[in-house]
């Protein structure tokens, strides 16, 4: 990597507080799918006593437990820099306790409404029980992914607000409310598909990237692929 | 033992003929099944069994079964030690322990961290020995800051001794709920779990490593009375005494674990120069770290369940000239979830032979693709080796990292060497 002006940004935010289970898959997968197609990456880890870095391209959030969570959202609302990213137009890419605090408002641990950043218009609070296991959900067309699958492993229902889209409709598993599964407003995206959803769905990967870069060339398939359509076989059968 | 209530002695000889049973019938070592009988006779039968004991209950996410293990080794030079070796580790599995060993005066309990309070509850033990916490089997388990604060909230409410491992923030800061302590620098290698402050949530200062401290609320890392040395292999008793370790089980974490068992074996009385030396007869616990040879290769079994234990085991490997196996599977007993395979960096792999296995293999493939490591697919370990063999006829070793249902799997087929 010689030009970092030109290289992809990517930023993950409080890998100290959001890092729960395999969050680091999604940063790892985004650079190699850029770099096989010869687009210089650089992957910035920003904790939670740093400031968030204003110009990057793709901001990552990953899942976290209730305390953490809500140490994060504290200190990204305080610190300002991921709400600014966003409406210059950056890519938010946020999982579980992540997708939650992007929104307006996410429940404690005895469900009361606590402020998110307010960058994906969805409300979310604490379900009756928890959604854990393997969740397949086809993705709106719009956005040309197909159908995903990933692990799920939370207590939240989220409600979307008239700004925020569908991301995708539950086939199996839980996701938002039993029917619909993450939303996405603009280039902010958000999910309950926890840990690698980006390994585990290369095509949802790639959508980041375009959204970054415009018209990407094919990759071959390889183990990506593999994986994804393994565990659909699995998880349908 | 002899004052027990009649119904609960015959809950305790009806818990051990279940346990005979089981094992004649081949269905189990019986160590859960005789306590799970029992407890229906009799619900606070642990409590019961546990008065006049003393007691050492050792719970962690990593190395549980191999310190419970190092720990009585070391006890019985006192005489029998009523224990749960074969790591059934809830209250079913304790009940039959102490019912195998009525009259042992000493005990060593490994105990589920999710059971630890109602365990402490229930025995009020002597000592409390406590390693680490980090993530594991996310889909089933409890999260670990949670898990934290019930063991301090626990201990607060005891006259417990806890024998802690400093260097983990989240450890020591349960342990700190305790009346007493002593504290051993055992080293922490996975970090990923604690880089935040348990008492505030604030980005501690670990760099000076193994001390921390919080910058907010002044929590900080307890003085430590021992320590381990892992370039020397040495283990730094309270006195200043320096003892050469020595052991034949592999690794920094073995290290660790024979520091806090020579630590509670010295509350018990043991000097630790004469603990170190009957620590060194154990040479695998449980299957764990055992060789088998098939085929003419000495196939080395390394268990690991989570990150930090994958961490520890690519750690202990043998030269890269020796090739490695890795199984992951996704059974009940492993979590059905996997994301944790990302949370581990494999490049260290980079510069040896590498295959995968398991149900999960093909997780681990992109893993490894994503890190750059050259890999081949096989399913089964005799399938390996004979690709081995085939293209170095002189080969002798193969390692094997395998998590839970895996690695019984392998050690089933291949020999339940102890
Ligand atoms: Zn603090």
């Amino acid at each position: 990597m010689t030009d970092t002006s030109s290289a992809l940004r990517i930023v993950w935010i409080y890998p100290d507080l959001l890092s729960t289970y395999g969050d680091q898959g999604n940063a790892l997968i985004l650079k190699r799918r850029a770099e096989l197609r010869g687009i210089p990456t650089e992957v910035v880890h920003v904790h939670s006593s740093d400031p968030v870095p204003e110009h990057g391209d793709v901001y990552l959030l990953g899942g976290g437990e209730d305390r953490p969570q809500i140490l994060a959202a504290e200190r990204l609302r305080a610190d300002g820099g991921l709400a600014r990213a966003a409406h210059n137009g950056a890519c938010v890419f946020a999982v579980c306790a992540g997708y939650q605090i992007i929104g307006e408002s996410y429940g404690d641990d005895e469900s009361n409404p606590l402020p998110g950043v307010g960058i994906l218009d969805i409300r979310s609070n604490r379900g009756e029980t928890r959604a854990v296991g393997e969740i397949v959900a086809d993705v709106d067309p719009a956005l040309g992914v197909g159908r995903i699958t990933g692990f799920e492993n939370h207590r939240g229902r989220t409600v979307l607000g008239p700004s925020a889209r569908p991301l995708s409709t539950v086939v199996r598993g839980i996701g938002n409310d039993d029917r619909i599964e993450g939303a996405y407003q603009g280039q902010i995206l958000g999910t309950y598909l926890h840990g690698p959803a980006l390994p585990r769905n290369p095509e949802l990967a790639d959508l980041l990237l375009r959204w970054r870069v415009g018209q990407l060339s094919p990759l071959p398939p390889a183990w990506g692929e593999r994986l994804h359509d393994e565990r659909l076989a699995a998880a349908l059968h | 033992m002899s004052e027990l209530p009649l119904r609960a002695q015959l809950a305790s000889v009806l818990g051990r003929s279940a346990a005979g049973l089981s094992r004649a019938t081949g269905r189990g070592d019986g160590s859960v099944i005789g306590g799970r009988v029992a407890l229906k006779v009799q619900p606070d039968l642990l409590s019961r069994l546990s008065r006049g004991r003393r007691l050492a209950l050792v719970s962690a996410t990593n190395g549980k079964t191999t310190t419970t293990r190092l720990i009585s080794q070391a006890l019985r030079e006192f005489g029998a030690v009523a224990t749960n070796e074969q790591g059934a580790n809830m209250p079913t599995g304790h009940i039959t322990a102490l019912s195998t060993e009525k009259s042992a005066v000493n005990g060593v309990l490994e105990v589920d961290e999710k059971y630890l309070p109602q365990v402490i509850e229930a025995t009020q033990p002597a000592f409390v020995v406590l390693m680490n916490l980090s993530r594991d089997q996310m889909d089933r388990a409890s999260e670990i800051n949670l898990l934290a604060k019930k063991w301090r909230t626990a201990l607060g409410k005891t006259n417990t001794h806890v024998i802690a491992n400093a260097d983990d923030p989240l450890v020591a800061w349960a342990g700190l709920g305790a009346p007493n302590a002593t504290w051993v620098s055992a080293g922490q290698r996975w970090k990923e779990d604690s880089w935040c402050c348990p008492e505030c949530g604030a980005h501690l200062n670990r760099e000076s490593d193994p001390h921390w401290e919080c910058p907010e609320c002044g929590l900080a890392r307890p003085q430590a009375a021992w320590a381990v040395d892992n370039d020397d292999d040495t283990l730094v008793a309270p006195d200043g005494q320096r003892i050469k370790l020595q052991l034949n089980l592999p690794g920094d974490a073995n290290r660790a674990n024979a520091a806090i068992a020579a630590a509670t074996a010295a509350g018990y009385g043991m000097h630790p120069e004469r603990t170190i030396e009957r620590l060194r007869e154990i040479r695998s616990v449980a299957g764990r770290y055992t060789s088998v040879v098939t085929m003419g290769v000495e196939v080395r079994l390394l268990l690991a369940k989570n990150p930090a234990g994958w961490l520890e085991s690519f750690a202990v490997l043998d030269p890269p000239r020796v090739p490695v196996i890795l199984g992951v599977n996704a059974q009940v007993p492993d979590g059905k979830d996997t994301s944790w395979l990302w949370d581990v960096d494999y490049r260290v792999l980079r510069d040896r032979r590498v295959f995968v296995m398991g149900e999960r293999r093909t997780d681990l493939a992109l893993r490894l693709e994503t890190d750059g490591v050259p890999f081949e697919v096989a399913d089964r370990v005799d399938e390996v080796l004979g690709r081995l063999k085939s293209e170095r006829p002189d080969i002798t070793k193969v390692d094997v990292i395998a998590n839970y249902t895996a690695f019984q799997q392998i050690r089933t087929a291949y020999g339940r060497v102890q």
